[in-house]
């Protein structure tokens, strides 16, 4: 396919990961912000391809992951309504709550759909008008312009029976987030490529100011990534610390404005909960005012709820990069894809599921095949091929 | 849910009042909103992303990042060709763990990743 294929070939690849091992003379640790970049660094094979020294840290940008507890608890209570069409996005179902999740709920008779765009919820109430219709609005940046606009549609076209359940969460408090905390390892980022195509770059330059950390906006395919660690490297070797973009061909540095006006229309930034983190002062979108009778919170009147993770799952160390699958003992065990304990197990840019899927850490326990990583078709070539190599330092 | 994928405008209607279009995804053809690129044109590229197009694909840029990927290949390899050893042994840490061994072994210093 055109704009995807181009950016998969190995031989492009060995030839960054050659350069990012001609200017490497220290290690870095560097973390990608998106869980679509953690499976292609994963399945790729891309992190263990780097330089000794450096490493990839895995970060939060999952949003099935992060949405907390709470939230999909009133969703599970919202979706057991015989009255309710429950519609959502096909990864938030499987997402264990406090005793269920939306898929076993389904299977009991509820009405859950999943939907590829918000605009087909929309669609669904249309068609039902004496059901009501909830839509799980989650997600990143990314999701906000089609969930802002699925929202300002109902109430242009006066679709009463339809609402939402909002649990929207934002890049870069996060960033600055993980770079408060004291346990923090990472110098540099790789942002979200689509996030920053919706809303450009300005949010990052003062947390790249004031924390000292490149930051490199990296598309999604193995060429971007390799090429996004490559100038973030470049920029720490240099002691730079900018924001510079390595996915031009998607992003300026406005964004989207048209997005950016819908989505500050229908939502305005509030604190919010993040699974695994905990609350972080102005890290989500809420409901504006104006638009209150599509909340279904208050609609179906869920109050908060209040559960404990399972004992053994450790999503929290997971999601800030304290720790990796490999630290946790349920890990290819008690969870797995088809049996998830936690939510980074559940969608496949989550972690764990990220690891699983490349068959990372199962040996013995293996229960698929592992993706074939690119960067096996392309060795690498090594540096050492002048006669001056193998000296020793 | 979190993918967004380029895919060519093949379509631009106006759905009451929304601009909506088809996109095609290497042969596999979709519904997708069109409204917050509202200067696309047929035949353009643009990301998709839960059914919306949120960015149109620079064309120019694209082709200019795959120039420059390959261009940079061949001096890389005259500059390969000169230099002495570098960080070329293929990397055994990443995720599990920290540094192995060798000269990494001592955690990073002078790291710019706390507040400053
Ligand atoms: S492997 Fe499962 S239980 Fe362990 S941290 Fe990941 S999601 Fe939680």
């Amino acid at each position: 396919m055109k704009y995807l294929d181009e950016y998969r070939d190995p031989v492009l690849a060995g030839k960054l990961v050659a350069e990012i091992h001609r200017i490497t003379t220290r290690p870095w640790t560097l973390m990608e912000v998106c869980g679509g970049q953690t499976h292609t660094i994963v399945k790729q094979g891309i992190d263990e391809a780097l330089p000794e020294g450096v490493r990839m840290i895995h970060g939060p940008g999952c949003p099935v992951c992060v949405t907390p507890l709470e939230q999909v608890d009133k969703a599970l209570a919202i979706a057991a309504r015989p009255d309710v069409i429950f519609t959502s996005y096909g990864d938030m179902l499987r997402v264990p709550g406090s005793t269920t999740d939306l898929l076993a709920l389904k299977a009991r008779g509820a009405d859950v759909r999943i939907v590829y765009s918000p605009l087909d919820a929309l669609k669904i109430a249309v068609a039902n008008p004496d059901r009501q219709v909830v839509f799980f609005a989650v997600g990143f940046e990314t999701t906000a312009p089609a969930n802002a606009m699925a929202v300002a549609e109902a109430a242009r076209r006066g679709i009463d029976n339809f609402s939402v359940l909002v649990s929207h969460v934002l890049v870069p408090p996060a960033l600055v987030a993980l770079l408060e905390s004291p346990t923090n390892q990472v110098q540099s980022f790789l942002a979200a490529g689509h996030v920053c195509a919706v809303m450009g770059w300005t949010e990052y330059e003062p947390i790249a100011a004031k924390y000292r950390v490149p930051i490199v906006v990296t598309g999604f395919e193995p060429l971007d990534l390799l090429e996004g660690i490559l100038m973030a490297i470049r920029q720490l070797e240099d002691g730079r610390h900018e924001v510079e973009n390595q996915y031009v061909r998607a992003v300026r540095r406005e964004g989207v404005p048209p997005a950016q006006k819908q989505i500050f229309e229908v939502f305005e930034v509030g604190a919010r909960k993040w699974r695994g983190i905990g609350e972080i002062p102005a890290s989500g979108y809420r409901l504006r005012g104006k638009y209150a009778r599509f909340d279904a919170e208050l609609r179906f009147s869920v109050g908060d709820i209040h559960t404990q993770e399972h004992p053994a799952c450790i999503a929290g160390a997971i999601l800030t990069g304290e720790k990796t699958p490999l630290d946790c003992t349920a890990y290819g065990t008690l969870c797995s894809p088809q049996r998830p304990l936690g939510a980074p197990m559940v969608s496949s840019e989550g972690t764990c599921a990220a690891f699983h899927s490349a068959g990372r850490g199962l040996a013995g326990l293996r229960t698929g095949s592992p993706a074939m990583p690119l960067l096996q078709i392309a060795p690498i070539p090594p540096a050492r091929s002048a006669g001056t190599a193998e000296v020793s330092r | 849910m979190c993918l967004g994928i380029p895919g060519r405008i093949v379509e631009i209607r106006d759905d009451g009042g929304l601009l909506m279009g088809k996109v095609d995804f290497g042969g596999v053809r979709k519904d997708a909103c069109l409204a917050y690129i509202p200067e696309a044109q047929l035949g353009d590229y643009v990301i998709i992303h839960v059914g919306f197009a949120i960015s149109r694909v620079d064309e120019d840029e694209a082709l200019k990042t795959l120039e420059i990927l390959a261009a940079m290949g061949d001096l890389m390899q005259t500059e390969l060709a000169t230099m002495g050893p570098g960080m070329d042994a293929p990397a055994v840490v990443s995720d599990d763990g920290g540094p192995a061994g060798g000269v990494f072994a001592a955690p990073a210093t002078g790291a710019p990743g706390g507040p400053a």
